[in-house]
């Protein structure tokens, strides 16, 4: 099983229990020469940009970018984009929200049979988890407008037998692009949630069902508790992408299911850096606000 | 519940397990199925015939192949800066004190848990407001890749020295060799399957990236933006033998990658 530590993506990142490694750090400038290059382009290209894009939301729109903005502080871009796009806002997270939730619901069976029932399938399950992304995002996302086309094994069967009607349709509806988001995001889901669960001393299981608790207690107090830190960075590392998505809602939606990305990308498209500034730092200051919220209730401040 | 029923809970749940994995390969299968497609017309995006003229003929779409090489050069680069730069960054983390410690991990933390769009928007803003946007291109879409793909090297690299047992580093300086020495043989070597996994990682993230590179890439057209660009065109199947050429690739390298750690473990009799 050495290979299951190798793997990419698992993005937990805590040290194994057992030995602390305090004592073994050293002293000295070494730490700090190692920290210089990558920290310097961190804050270059990540903290500047961010200072920036807060500048951007605050210019004169009447500017371009041809003729150049007048900072004029500005924050009518805020409200005018909240009551321009607060419809996309809201659908955003929403749709972000039901992907989280199905990415729950598929990706924990999932973890828990790769983390306890696979044996010496384990490795070969876990690639098999990965090996989808290597097939670029797009073109799966186009994939799915095959597989949910109107003429498409799924769409015809699902008409057979009345789930839906005989001229119902998936392709360009909400369903179709949460479905999208669901499926673009899992790995993120099942790679934490199995990095938490694989720590898991199995004799706890058994204890539990030794003292005659039913499986389905022994989940809800054994299991569910030790496998909260990689349940909060799975919905974490699927809520935030998905709700910043515009791929899904552009292929597999319609003109009613625009998310707040797919406004963004028109806005900067049409030069309208400041509006489009504006509503990027809305949707991270939202992000933020929810995250910190989720977090605390999940009572894993830790992880951050 | 009786000894069947627990037979039925305990392969139950493997039963879904690979009930899910199996959802997640099916478009996999599509791209693959689609790759020997004939396409009636253009637009067609039904399976209408076999054939191996889009194997044949891989580069036969208008700009397709000069995309491909664009993103296979911006991911090499790419790959080869991020793990530079993160694998530093993670020994000084795992092995060194210095001030500012928890400052410096949220701060490796907020790239991965900012949304792409905003992330994207952010270095255009900072492009676009340190000249003309015409330095757009090639190194714009490079510094955001080093950036985007920067905290997942940093976050694996660490978790493979966090797993690292310290003893082994003592044993080798207890038995006189030096700092230099016990670095390249028992440390680098140790730690080396991480950093290849997050090269591996910094590559198909780099490779897959469309939502910060469209927003970047100024007049440049990445592989990603080919694909997006042509579905709303009509989608040539040759799209399709590239994520199946990728898809194999990957499959091939991580595998070879297990047979040969497997292989070390073997010599070392363990």
């Amino acid at each position: 099983m050495s290979g299951a530590r190798d793997l990419p993506a698992a993005p937990v990142d805590k040290a194994l229990p057992g030995h602390s490694d305090e004592d073994t750090r050293r002293r000295g400038p070494a730490g700090y020469l190692l920290m210089l290059p990558g920290g310097l382009w961190l804050a270059l290209f990540f903290v500047v940009p961010t200072v920036t894009l807060v500048s951007t939301s605050l210019y004169d729109p009447s500017g371009s970018l041809a003729l150049g903005y007048q900072m004029t502080g500005h924050w009518q871009n805020y409200t005018q984009s909240l009551s321009d796009y607060s419809p996309q806002i809201v659908r955003s997270f929403l749709y972000a929200l039901m992907a989280t939730a199905a990415c729950v619901l598929l990706g924990f069976p999932l973890a828990y049979a790769i983390a306890f029932k696979a044996g010496r399938w384990k490795y070969v399950m876990l690639v098999a988890v990965i090996a989808p992304f290597f097939t670029s995002f797009l073109v799966r996302t186009l994939a799915w407008q095959y597989l949910l086309g109107d003429n498409e094994f799924l769409v015809s069967m699902l008409r057979k037998v009345h789930i839906l009607g005989s001229d119902g349709y998936l392709l360009d509806t909400p369903f179709a692009v949460v479905t999208g988001l669901t499926y673009g995001f899992l790995p993120f889901m099942v790679l934490p949630l199995y990095a938490s669960l694989e720590k898991i001393d199995p004799r706890l299981l058994e204890a539990g069902a030794d003292l005659y608790a039913s499986p389905l207690s022994v989940f809800r107090h054994v299991t569910l508790p030790l496998a909260m830190p990689g349940l909060v960075a799975g919905t974490l590392l699927t809520f935030i992408p998905a709700s910043g998505d515009y791929i899904n809602a552009e292929l597999l939606g319609n003109p009613r299911t625009r998310m707040v990305g797919n406004e963004i990308q028109d806005l900067f498209g049409a030069g309208d850096y400041p509006t489009a500034a504006a509503l990027s730092v809305t949707l991270m200051v939202a992000i933020v606000v929810l995250v910190l919220v989720y977090v605390r209730r999940a009572g894993t401040e830790e992880l951050l | 519940m009786g000894r069947a029923g627990r037979w039925l809970g305990e392969h139950l749940l493997l039963f879904l397990g690979l009930l899910v994995l199996l959802y997640m390969f099916v478009p996999v299968f599509v791209v693959i199925l689609m790759s020997f497609n004939d396409p009636a017309s253009r637009n067609s995006y039904t399976f209408d015939g076999f054939t191996l003229h889009n194997w044949a003929n891989i580069c036969e779409p208008y700009q397709m192949c000069s995309s491909l090489a664009l993103s296979l050069r911006i991911g090499f680069f790419a790959t080869l800066g991020a793990t530079l730069l993160g694998t530093l960054m993670a020994f000084a983390m795992a092995r060194h004190r210095f001030r500012g410690r928890g400052a410096v991990s949220l701060f490796i933390f907020l790239p991965m848990a900012t949304p792409e769009i905003v992330m994207g928007s952010s270095l255009l803003a900072l492009f676009v407001s340190s000249g003309a946007a015409g330095i757009l291109g090639f190194w714009t879409i490079f510094i955001a890749h080093v950036l985007f793909c920067l905290s997942f090297v940093v976050v694996t690299v660490k978790a493979r020295l966090a797993g690292l047992d310290p003893r082994l580093e003592q044993a080798a300086m207890d038995l006189y060799a030096n700092e230099w020495q016990t670095f390249w043989r028992v440390t680098f070597p140790l730690v080396f399957p991480g950093i290849l996994a997050a090269a591996l990682l910094s590559f198909s993230l780099s490779f897959d990236d469309f939502i910060i590179t469209n927003l970047n890439a100024g007049q440049e057209v990445t592989f990603p933006m080919f694909v997006w660009g042509a579905a709303q065109r009509g989608i040539p199947p040759q799209i399709n033998v590239i994520g199946t050429i990728m898809f194999v690739v990957a499959l091939v390298i991580v595998a070879s990658g297990e047979l040969g750690s497997r292989r070390r473990a073997g010599k070392l009799g363990t």
